[in-house]
């Protein structure tokens, strides 16, 4: 009368082989289409995937954050402070305030975009300066891209998600033809060419463009 | 076929694989998805009911049917079903039947952090708790079985981070399921008092029966590891973050059924253990449990009632271990939600503002009206208490009836807030209520509502109308009123007209959430320089696409939508653009 016993042999599953992926900006800007492109590309790579994210006020312009976990095995879908092996951030002031999620080491990929809160809107608060100067002045490695100018020079300045996506794969160590593949699924087809530009243009960033 | 899925999606596919036949449910976050997946199925009729209780009973007289049916809702939904959940564990089921619930610890989207499992201990009933996308849909079938094995309802309780996390599933074919017949029993399904007392005590023998079950049920785990001295009970999401954690550094027995909990499983594990942690979010039920059966076990003492749990949390209490990271020095100004641009609540709410009142507020995207600058709600409490509320507030203060309103969306008012009005009426109440009629139900992500003119599936339906459910509860025709919110002239000669009358009134505000596909977005407004005098009109209202700019207002040309309503507000004539060119 002792339920299910699984006699586990200790395999010794190392955490340590779990990589763990930021996605973090406004609502409204695509984060959560990003994270499932990237989810969906390291499962047909063959990793055990988990993906959360937190809906609700995801429409209304509010901060959102989504999680990308991959490894032999993943438990928890949630990535805590000091976890994160990569953040990339859909916009400045969002990579100041979830950098305390970087593991020491990291990298953190901003977009440059800056979109005021409501309250530096209504002049309570204010939106700190040179966010990505100081957050370097830590001695962290920081990507900055103007995802933005690429998504717009790719047709549509909503493939900024794409873009970033793009800038990141160089980072994951994944064969990046998964992701243009989960693209191709995910993405409606009449806007699949622009998307594909875009991902294009974030993934040949070059050392130059880069802030 | 393997993939990876929302645990809202893997419990729809839960319901396809079982044979589910009928789900009817009402959104709340974060259970919304599960229906709306299970609606594109063409094998499951599923609907969107207009409330909680409503929905339940719905799925509970597809049972009777011989059905299998399904109903679900957030944590506090149950709390409006409350009524026939009670009352269906008496009678039991005739089709299986299961019961969503999705709690929602750390409030990312609730009004509260109540733990359900209270209600299947209450109820009596089987309640049963996935903790990955794979469990969602294994479990899902399973309680069908549960369901019809016991003949009782089957509570199925989820997470925020079960609901809303995509992890490996692996999906089947649909099985489909004989109807059960129908068989005229009143003493089962009539349930008065000399009915009632008979079924009380099949109730009880039931869970005991399925007491001794939950020894040995598929939804309970042992999962020991060599050489550990601590053993960990754990249930849902926790257990991952505990896994996560600990690894194999301690044993598991993972409780898959919450409600009733197996006494001789735990018995047997916490024995092989020196200490034993009971690690659950919410309430202290395990752990109590475990106690009562006289365990000396670890839990609360460590860890906190309230709040969701993390890795990082469960390492810091348990094993005493900081995380490390850096941080941004200055303060980074926080990020709260806000109504979109082109929100028709906006206006409605500049107008409450300016008019001073009283605001009874309810739940849905118009509760952000409480926060800066527009700040215009008094109260929030639950779905449709914005109406019966003030009616309390105003026979306490009579004299502050022509200074307050309640201010509720159609789908709330669909909800609970027609018997709200029908008590004012009935209650000689002269309060005056607005409608904030956007055609859909916007906060939980756009599901129609009986004013939508849609169902669930799509079909085109009667799209009902609050002005006519106000003439049939009593409200005078005169009394009713439909106005533009895009409008704020209007709104304000509405409100202040109706708050001067000695008996109740409604105000619809009818204007499409700015969101719908079928609202066209009209041409960008823009600021001219030249004219602008600074005065900060325009910035009362809260558009995330006005900023001051060096020292002028400045309109964003991609986010704006036109609404024009911060050109009603320039007194300057400084904002142009938009249709007027
Ligand atoms: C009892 C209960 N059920 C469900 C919810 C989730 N919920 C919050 S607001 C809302 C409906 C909002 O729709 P509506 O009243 O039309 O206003 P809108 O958001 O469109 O402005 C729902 C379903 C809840 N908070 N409480």
């Amino acid at each position: 009368m002792t339920g299910n016993i699984i006699q586990k042999q200790t395999k010794n599953i190392k955490n340590k082989n779990i990589k763990n992926i930021m996605i973090v900006g406004v609502g409204g800007q695509g984060t959560l289409l990003a994270s499932r492109i990237l989810g969906n590309a390291l499962l047909a790579y063959g990793y055990d995937v988990r993906v959360s994210e937190v809906h609700g006020m995801s429409q209304r312009g509010g901060s959102v954050v989504t999680y990308v976990k991959y490894g032999e095995k993943v438990y928890s879908p949630v990535i805590c402070r000091g976890e994160a092996d990569i953040i990339l951030a859909f916009e400045q002031l969002e990579a100041a305030r979830w950098l305390s999620h970087l593991k020491k080491g990291g990298i953190l990929i901003t977009n440059t975009q800056r979109i005021n809160p409501m309250p530096v809107v209504t002049g309570a608060a204010e939106y700190p300066g040179d966010i990505t100067d100081k957050i370097k002045a830590k001695g962290i490695s920081l990507i900055a891209a103007d995802a933005q100018s690429l998504a717009l020079s790719a047709g549509s300045e909503k493939t900024a998600n794409v873009v970033l996506i793009g800038v990141m794969t160089k980072y994951l160590g994944v064969d990046d033809i998964t992701v243009e593949k989960t693209i191709r699924e995910l993405v409606p087809a009449r806007f699949l060419d622009v998307n594909m530009k875009a991902y294009e243009l974030g993934r040949n960033i070059s050392a130059g463009s880069v802030k | 076929m393997k993939k990876i899925m929302l645990g809202n999606e893997a419990v729809a596919r839960g319901l396809y694989e079982a044979g589910c036949r009928l789900v009817s449910s009402y959104p709340g976050t974060p259970s919304t998805e599960i229906t709306e997946y299970a609606a594109l199925y063409p094998e499951i009729y599923a609907e969107w009911a207009v409330n909680e209780k409503v929905a339940l009973e719905v799925a509970l007289g597809a049972s009777v049917a011989g059905g299998r049916a399904f109903s679900c809702m957030k944590h506090v939904g149950l709390n409006v079903a409350a009524d026939p959940l009670f009352i269906s564990s008496y009678t039991g089921i005739n089709g299986g039947l299961v019961i969503g619930v999705a709690d929602d610890p750390g409030m990312h989207s609730s009004q509260n952090e109540q733990d359900s499992r209270h209600y299947a201990e209450a109820a009596k009933l089987p309640m049963i708790e996935p903790s990955d996308s794979a469990e969602c849909l294994e479990f899902t079938k399973e309680a069908f079985e549960l369901s019809e094995l016991f003949n009782t309802p089957v509570i199925l309780r989820l997470n925020t981070r079960v609901s809303h996390s995509q992890s490996v599933v692996e999906t089947a074919e649909r099985k489909e399921t004989e109807l059960k017949k129908y068989i005229k029993d009143p003493s089962k399904w009539v349930m008065i008092p000399a009915n009632a007392r008979p079924r009380h005590q099949v109730v009880e023998k039931r869970i005991c029966d399925i007491s001794d079950y939950a020894e040995n049920c598929v939804f309970n785990k042992t999962e020991i590891h060599e050489c550990t001295s601590i053993g960990i009970i754990t249930a849902g999401p926790s257990y991952n973050y505990a896994r996560e954690v600990f690894g194999d550094t301690v044993s598991y027995l993972k409780i898959g059924m919450v409600y009733p909990l197996p006494i001789n499983t735990i018995r047997e594990f916490a024995s092989r253990f020196e200490r034993v942690i009971v690690i659950e979010e919410l309430d202290d039920i395990i752990e109590s449990f475990c106690r009562q059966a006289g365990l000396t076990v670890e839990g609360k003492n460590l860890l906190p009632i309230t709040g969701e749990f993390s890795q990082e949390l469960l390492a810091e209490k348990i094993l005493g271990k900081a995380a490390d990271y850096d941080s941004f020095e200055e303060p980074v100004p926080p990020r709260p939600p806000v109504l979109c641009p082109g929100c028709p609540h906006r206006g409605v709410f500049y107008v409450f503002k300016k008019l001073k009142l009283y605001v009874s507020g309810d739940i849905g995207c118009y509760t952000l009206g409480a926060a800066p600058p527009l700040a215009a709600i008094d109260t929030t409490f639950c779905m449709g208490a914005s109406v019966s509320a003030l009616h309390g507030y105003n026979k306490i203060l009579p004299e502050n009836t022509k200074k307050s309103v309640a201010v509720i969306g159609d789908s709330t008012f669909m909800h609970s807030g027609i018997t709200g009005l029908a008590n004012i009426v009935y209650n000689k109440g002269i309060s005056t209520v607005v409608v904030l009629d956007n055609r859909i139900t916007g906060m939980t992500g756009h599901q129609e509502n009986p004013c939508s003119g849609h169902t669930l599936k799509g079909e085109s339906t009667a799209e009902i109308m609050p002005e006519n459910i106000a003439y049939a509860l009593g409200v005078k025709k005169e009394r009713v009123v439909t106005v533009d919110p895009a409008d704020l002239a209007e709104v304000e000669a509405a409100l202040r007209r109706e708050l001067e009358q000695d008996e109740p009134s409604v105000i619809v505000a009818r204007r499409p959430c700015a969101l719908l596909k079928y609202v066209k977005r009209e041409a960008p407004y823009a600021v001219d320089r030249e004219k602008c005098r600074s005065c900060r009109a325009c910035m009362s209202i809260g558009c995330p696409c006005i900023s001051i700019t060096n020292g002028k207002a400045e309109i964003n040309q991609s986010s704006c939508a036109g609404c024009a309503l911060c050109m009603q507000l320039c007194r300057f004539d400084a904002i142009i653009g938009g249709n007027t060119q």
